[in-house]
């Protein structure tokens, strides 16, 4: 016989035993993990970049990934941050938010990375930010701007930070423009229903707008990589309404601009930094562009972007998006935070929540340390024949004059 | 009047975005009349025949007809390598292993795409004029007047092949009973060769038309088309031109009415949700014909 | 005690004795939390390949909404701990009859479809039940659902690995699963033979649509996050891929089939621009040099010298009882 009784009744003893130590010690260990941050040893300096590189928004990742890895270039080349080196870790959040956690864990317990920066996605943020916040690594997301990346149940998260604006920031100044320059009294809002940062400017959007004494007439919504937008722009035409606003990306951005002049649609268009890419020309064509309005991060003619435009441009050979520019933004916050002393993960996110009129690639900004959102300038872009221009500059808001106007 | 008026407008943008599932679904059912198989990676040669159209209007400097003529020739090779690579080895294995290479294949089109061409999306340049008619307030667009009317035009040549010529008897014997067919003096595996061919000469027609109306492609734009073109071919009976052709145009103009009356979110899902009624109703699509399985 | 029931006692054993081997790991560090997460994930796949391996392998019926199921249970989960504060445990079970019951719904009509009509009609139906889902604002709607606990750890997941794949298991080796086989190779013969085909088609999807709604939920649970881009149709490829490539009809080729597509990805993770060139060109050779799967209908169980070897333990083990 191949066991004996004995030898079986030692085997299952055994076997018992493993399974008691287990069940013992899984429950006594916290199983969430609960690191205490990563610190950079030898000559380098080891960060991770976790963006969307292969799914459906991997061109923006893409972009933001490039931004970044511009920032680092520069400053390798310049010779490293007192002699250290940074390298980058890259890691493909697959545009899933669960894949942006894996991704996230393998950056922060196998590469020991002690900043991550990344995605661009809000979703695949929110996803992250839970793993960062256990492991005590800070994160930069350089273009989720939906309010709750930073912020949960009223309380600032310690370890999340971004290079970018927030969705009510945009929806303000958007809908105030509409009231104010263009004497809009009736808006159509157009949104894309797969994306929570169409949606929300959407949603908020329509609170200013009718505040400010307008009616939001009807609302429709579409899915972000639709090709064909003519069925809900011909029951848009119906509402006759002064402003469309289009809070989504540029690829469909320049669909729905071209469709809707096709169709024979006169109104304003209006919308967010989701337009900010040179393509939307492109696509819509210089003519339909006319009478569209957009906020953004900055002007391309103002003179302080064009050291980034241009170092994007010998780099990658084609003009930097808004995604771009807001990568690099985050890039330059991380390299000034290790630049202050940051050698490790906690460090780094002290350095990151006082930094104060830091230089980046599209201005000058200050961390709020209140909601871990950066105090930056916001700018409403006029199109007219296919070229920009600047229409209105709106200056940074910082937290006391945001506390001294509700206050008064 | 109004209400009128709208919808009429709304049946116009159905068809003409129906037309463009037809295209893709022709080569859809053509492929899948003969080796029954879904040919998940047509989508995406779909996609490379954009690319190549692309790279012949902005690279090669070319107008968009001999664009069109180079993208769907060569993309017609890729068809027939992508069958002789990948699916000829396995014409004897079980066809859900087929299926399971189909979609390996269509991974490898996607993201060998996206390594070479970056997943940034490219804009055509305006190659062809894009004028609007506005008949009685209704407007109706130039190209995509052109895609309808090529997409007829195609779906009558291929009939006729299938239907008159002797290389469409041909098809019609292997795709009835393959071994037989070979007993019979036809060489199937030409044959099968000769469908890959046209049926990836019409995507990649397809791929062309569509990026020049739309204006832009990306290496994932495959995917939905690629699907919404299948449930097309489902639709109207897989295997079947006419139904291929038929179903697409249904399929258009339940996604505009839906979009325009209901809501364009649950457009998508009304789509399905036409598929699944008219399966339960008639389980073989439209057009086609009720077998019964003899045991 | 039959043979049979003496050979699960061993698997038992067997499983227990490797939860507690990778548990101890897991505790003392030495599999780190990138792989933890990653044998989480093994154990979420191998539960939604093996009901679906019951729905495509065993009983024939070529189903491409698995993922739909999983989005059910995942939902219904999310809703029970996160608004109405229920354990762990009751949000499985309640995700798990959510889910069954929807797929009691759908197979009643749709199981009259035969081969690639069934494959589409699922498939719109996976998308349908995303689709919705993402209409609905109370869940979060596209934008996802958020603040989930994080509930799901490695015990979880591995009991309820090891309930779903005894419970197929048996299911398959009872009189109900040798109906599911006899439709899969023949429905006609097997109708004739007096096999209530609707019944078993309908019960078989029912079943798998319930263990997806309990993968779901545990996968939910572990992400902080969910929203319906994580599933769409092409995650439930994902599921069919890992059945065909374990092979159809074998629970050991379901858990090789999860083992070797989660692992391949997680270990090209340091290769993201690559990494899907790659895993399309694996997926591809491995059908040429195995179009059947790793295994086939081959259980772990029948290959010879683990045969013997459990033959020989459970026949000294009923000498001992």
């Amino acid at each position: 016989m191949f066991f004996s009784k004995k030898k079986l009744r030692l085997a299952s003893m055994i076997a018992c035993g493993i399974l008691a130590s287990a069940i013992f010690t899984g429950c006594g260990g916290d199983s969430a993990g609960g690191g205490e941050g990563n610190k950079a040893s030898g000559d380098e300096i080891v960060i991770g970049s976790n963006f969307e590189l292969t799914g459906n928004v991997a061109q923006y990742g893409a972009n933001a990934n490039n931004g970044l890895k511009l920032a680092i270039k520069e400053i390798n080349d310049a010779g490293g941050i007192n002699g250290k080196k940074i390298k980058i870790v890259e890691a493909d959040a697959k545009s899933e938010a669960a894949e942006s956690v894996n991704a996230a864990t393998k950056l922060i317990s196998d590469d020991k990375v002690v900043a991550l920066i990344g995605p661009a996605v809000t979703a695949n943020v929110i996803a992250e930010s839970q793993v960062a916040t256990d492991n005590k690594v800070p994160i930069i997301a350089p273009a989720a701007t939906n309010p709750d990346v930073t912020v949960e149940n009223g309380q600032v998260k310690d370890f999340v930070f971004r290079s970018c604006f927030i969705d009510p920031q945009q929806s303000e100044v958007m809908a105030q423009f509409a009231v104010k320059e263009l004497q809009a009294a009736k808006a159509v809002i157009y949104v894309d229903s797969s994306s929570d940062y169409s949606k929300s400017l959407g949603k908020i959007f329509k609170e200013k707008f009718e505040a400010d004494g307008g009616v939001v007439v009807m609302e429709e919504a579409f899915l972000a990589k639709d090709q064909d937008f003519k069925a809900a722009l011909t029951k848009i035409q119906t509402a006759n309404a002064d402003v469309i606003f289009v809070p989504a990306y540029y690829e469909e951005v320049g669909k729905i601009v071209k469709q809707a002049r096709e169709l024979g649609i006169t109104s304003a268009i209006l919308g967010t930094d989701g337009w900010d890419d040179a393509k939307v020309v492109d696509i819509a064509g210089k003519d339909a562009l006319n009478n569209t309005f957009f906020c953004t991060h900055y002007f391309e003619g103002d003179d302080e972007v064009q050291g980034f435009i241009k170092a994007y441009k010998d780099e990658y050979k084609s003009d930097p998006n808004v995604f771009a520019a807001l990568g690099y933004d985050a890039g330059k916050m991380l390299i000034n935070a290790i630049e202050r002393g940051g050698d490790d993960s906690q460090k780094i996110r002290d350095n990151i929540e006082t930094i104060t009129d830091l230089q980046v690639g599209t201005g000058k900004i200050t961390m709020d340390a209140a909601t871990h959102n950066p105090i930056k300038g916001i700018v409403v872009i006029e199109t007219k024949d296919g070229v920009r221009s600047l229409r209105t500059k709106i200056a940074p808001v910082t937290a006391e004059d945001k506390d001294r106007s509700e206050a008064s | 009047m109004d209400f009128i008026h709208q919808l009429v407008q709304q049946l116009i943008n159905g068809v003409s975005l129906g037309s463009i599932y037809a295209l893709i679904a022709l080569g859809y059912t053509m492929i899948y009349g003969i080796i029954k198989l879904i040919n998940f990676a047509h989508g995406d040669v779909y996609m490379v025949g954009a690319y190549i159209g692309f790279a012949a209007v902005t690279i090669g400097n070319l107008p968009i007809f001999p664009a069109l003529i180079i993208s769907m020739a060569l993309t017609a090779c890729l068809g027939m390598l992508v069958e002789r690579i990948a699916y000829k080895p396995l014409r004897h294995a079980p066809r859900i292993s087929l299926l399971i290479t189909a979609i390996g294949v269509s991974f490898f089109l996607e993201y060998a795409s996206m390594y070479f061409v970056t997943p940034t999306p490219r804009t055509f340049p305006e190659v062809m004029p894009n004028i609007s008619f506005n008949v009685g307030g209704f407007i109706i667009n130039g190209q995509q007047l052109l895609i309808l009317g090529i997409t007829i035009v195609l779906m009558a040549i291929l009939t006729y092949i299938v239907q008159k010529t002797k290389l469409g008897k041909a098809m019609r014997a292997a795709s009835f009973d393959t071994e037989t067919a070979q007993l019979m003096g036809v060489d199937s595996d030409k044959i099968i060769s000769m469908t890959f061919c046209i049926g990836s000469a019409l995507a990649a027609a397809a791929g062309v038309l569509v990026g020049v109306y739309y204006n832009t492609i990306d290496p994932l734009m495959g995917i939905m088309p690629g699907l919404k073109a299948f449930v097309a071919a489902v639709l109207g009976g897989i295997g079947i031109l006419p139904g291929a052709v038929v179903g697409g145009i249904v399929l258009g103009v339940v996604e505009a009415l839906v979009a325009g009356f209901l809501s364009s979110t649950f457009r998508d899902a009304a789509a399905f949700a036409i598929l699944i009624l008219v399966l339960l109703i008639k389980p073989s699509g439209l057009f086609g014909k009720n077998t019964n399985e003899k045991v | 005690m039959n043979s049979a029931r003496k050979k699960d006692l061993v698997m038992l054993i067997f499983g227990l004795v490797l939860y507690g081997i990778l548990q101890t790991m897991i505790s003392a560090k030495i599999i780190g939390s990138f792989w933890e997460l990653n044998i989480i994930l093994i154990c979420v796949n191998i539960i939604m390949s093996a009901s679906l391996n019951l729905i495509n392998g065993y009983t024939g019926q070529f189903s491409l909404g698995h993922a739909g199921f999983m989005a059910v249970g995942a939902y219904v989960g999310v809703v029970a701990t996160v608004k109405f504060g229920l354990p762990l445990i009751v949000a499985l079970i309640l995700g798990a009859i959510a889910a069954g019951f929807l797929g009691f719904l759908i197979g009643l009509p749709t199981l009259r479809l035969r081969g690639d009509y069934l494959a589409i009609a699922t498939l719109g139906l996976g998308e349908i039940i995303r689709i919705v889902i993402m209409n609905i604002d109370y869940v979060g709607g596209a934008a996802g659902f958020k603040g989930i606990p994080h509930l799901t750890n490695f015990t979880w997941v591995f009991m309820a690995m090891l309930i779903t794949l005894f419970f197929i298991k048996n299911f398959v080796n009872s009189s109900h699963g040798r109906a599911c086989i006899a439709i899969r190779e023949n429905e006609i013969a097997a109708e004739a033979m007096g096999v209530n085909t609707t019944k078993y088609k309908v019960l078989a999807f029912t079943l798998g649509a319930a263990f997806a709604g309990v993968a779901g939920g545990l996968f939910a649970h572990q992400f902080y996050l969910i929203s319906p881009t994580s599933f769409t149709f092409l995650s439930s490829f994902n599921y069919l891929i890992m059945v065909v490539m374990g092979g159809m009809g074998s629970i050991t080729g379901s858990i090789a089939g999860a083992f070797v597509v989660t692992f391949i990805s997680a270990a090209l993770a340091s290769f993201p621009e690559a990494r899907m060139i790659i895993y399309a060109l694996a997926l591809i050779l491995m059908m040429f040099y195995r179009p059947q799967g790793l295994f086939g209908y081959m259980e772990i169980t029948n290959v010879k010298p683990i045969k013997k070897f459990l033959d020989k333990i459970s026949s000294a083990k009923g000498a001992a009882t």
